[in-house]
């Protein structure tokens, strides 16, 4: 089985060497974790592939294989499709906003500034709440009365939520100040593995602000970058609790996100075969798109 | 430096302008609906604690609370616990099986939840545990090792192997080895592995709303979200109930801040 009980029938000095050489443990050791991973979730994600082919109601048994059937009525769902160009729309607007915001308020809070400690703390402290939470104070927040929330305070009269043509914005707006803290501690860290005497040599050669962050920070944060990008990537495609909280959906199907649309199909109107023929079609983009990113991004990762 | 002093001045306006939200929030929440109707955005004045009491009776959070801190804490344990010893076996082996293994577990990371959702909760119906606590935390457990299991074997992969060799020279079996000295070499990862654990499962909304809904047992976030929904146009009662919801981990935060971003950045980076 392993080196250690094969080495049991050895003389006592060489058991001893081959034990302390090999020094792997037992695969027992993974045993227990392997056990409750498989039972939540190996096996409710195998099964519910083969969900994704039947017509199952979600009441008792009854059940049969429809094919491709689910997948069918997903090309012709209206609201399905839109959901699925939400979702698309909404992710890259969180990824590329919520990362740039992260890396600038690195950047910044990374000088030694006086304040510098609290304002981590600040611009950190929404990530900690829940986001169903954050979403009922952005509700708020976003209300279309011109004397309170962000119209009061801008002076604007935009029913930000309301509005079919920017309720999108809206969410990604709310998703982005909930987590560029998230994203600016991983910068952060990424930004003190950058040695200071990359730095001094380059202003040595005379380069200038621009210069330093684009040919000596840029670079090296490339790992930081690939964790960033994967984890708002994959948040942004999941998004639930930000859109069932502050939206529902609507108005209309404008801020339908694929997994209101699967809680809805399994849920409201209990076709959960179909629900779940919705998640494979999320399962598939994410594990599409995070392959994509792990092959592209670590090419171009560098070491100092 | 003059470059500096501005840089700070525009970071601390960039934190005020951050920080809007937090003081509607807050600001709303100590407000009586008069004050509210006539000047939403002006502070509280004079402020009034009424909306609190109200909040914390109607929202049920006594209860809910304990049951956050009862699920939160047990899936802690069980993923530190399960999570270490996987990791353990998964850093140190070097057969194909072994990386074989270490995949299986990544995978978890990428596969959305709710593609077993419903497999998933037919399962722990099955099981007789659909609104008990028992449920929820075999549930957090499950969802949470891959993430739990990759941060734990990164960091043992960088830990020398001599330590526990030594031991084991000194006539310790692996799992002595382990419990003894490894575990103990392990506890910056064991501090970021619990802090971006309790942050997910404390604030869990989907999970609890599904599994949990009408059982008695809620945790906070459901709780206040059925409170919300019943008072969603007394903005200062929401707020109130809004405030007191997030709290108990706000407070933890702010407790272990030092902590929480070193080991969040640290845990991520490796």
């Amino acid at each position: 089985m392993t080196p250690v009980t094969a080495g049991r029938a050895r003389p006592a000095h060489v058991r001893r060497r081959r034990r302390f050489s090999a020094a792997a443990p037992s695969w027992l050791f993974a045993a227990p974790a392997l056990a409750v991973y498989a039972l939540i979730v190996l096996y409710p994600a195998v099964a519910g592939v083969i969900y994704a082919f039947t017509d199952w109601s979600g009441i008792g048994r009854d059940m049969s294989f429809v094919g491709l059937a689910n997948f069918r009525t997903l090309l012709g769902d209206e609201q399905a499709m839109g959901s699925i160009g939400n979702t698309l729309l909404l992710t890259v607007a969180i990824v590329v906003v919520q990362n740039g915001v992260g890396l600038l308020l690195a950047l910044g809070v990374h000088v030694k500034l006086k304040s510098r400690a609290l304002l981590r703390v600040v611009f950190f402290a929404p990530v900690v709440v829940s986001p169903v939470m954050v979403a009922f104070l952005w509700k708020y927040i976003y209300n279309p009365d011109p004397t309170a929330g962000l119209n009061g305070l801008l002076g604007l009269e935009v029913d930000w939520l309301g509005d079919p043509s920017i309720a999108l914005w809206s969410i990604a707006g709310m998703v982005v100040w909930q987590n560029a803290g998230y994203s600016m501690v991983i910068f952060l860290a990424g930004l003190e593995g950058v040695p200071r005497e990359l730095h001094e040599a380059a202003m040595i050669d005379g380069a200038g602000t621009w210069q330093r962050f684009r040919y000596v920070t840029w670079p090296l944060l490339a790992p930081a970058l690939t964790i960033n990008l994967m984890l708002s990537t994959i948040g942004g495609l999941k998004l639930f609790d930000q859109v069932f909280a502050a939206t529902n959906g609507g108005p209309g199907y404008a801020t339908e996100t694929l997994s209101t649309v699967l809680y809805k199909q399994a849920f409201v109107f209990g076709k959960f075969g179909y629900s779940t023929a919705v998640a494979l079609v999320l399962a598939l983009f994410v594990a599409a798109v995070s392959l994509i990113q792990v092959y592209y991004l670590r090419s171009r990762e560098v070491t100092a | 430096m003059r470059r500096t002093f501005v840089l700070e001045i525009v970071m601390i306006v960039v934190a005020v302008a951050f920080l809007f939200p937090v003081y509607t929030l807050i600001s709303l929440a100590l407000k009586d609906p008069g004050q509210i109707a006539r000047s939403p955005l002006a502070p509280p004045n004079p402020p009034t604690f009424d909306n609190f009491a109200s909040a914390w009776s109607a929202a049920a959070l006594g209860p809910s609370l304990v049951n956050s801190t009862v699920i939160t804490a047990a899936s802690l344990v069980a993923l530190i616990a399960l999570g270490s010893f996987a990791a353990y076996f998964l850093a140190r082996v070097q057969t194909r099986l072994g990386y074989g293994l270490y995949v299986l577990f990544l995978l978890g990371i990428v596969l959305p939840f709710q593609l077993g959702m419903i497999p998933l909760y037919e399962l722990v119906n099955d099981l007789g545990l659909i609104g008990t606590h028992a449920g929820m935390i075999l549930f957090y457990t499950g969802i949470q090792l891959p993430f739990t299991v990759f941060l734990y074997t990164g960091f043992i992969r960088a830990l020398p192997r001599e330590y526990a060799s030594a031991a084991q020279i000194d006539g310790a079996s692996h799992l002595t080895a382990f419990t003894r000295v490894v575990f103990p070499l392990l506890r910056p990862i064991t501090g970021t592995v619990l802090i971006l654990n309790a942050v997910f499962i404390w604030n869990d909304f989907f999970t609890p709303l599904v599994y949990l809904g009408g059982s008695g047992y809620e945790t906070v976030p459901v709780s206040v979200f059925a409170y919300v929904g019943q008072y969603v146009s007394q903005h200062g009662l929401v707020f109130a109930g809004l405030v007191l919801g997030a709290l108990p981990i706000v407070l933890v935060f702010l407790a272990l801040q030092r902590y929480v971003i070193k080991g969040f950045a640290s845990g991520l980076k490796g």
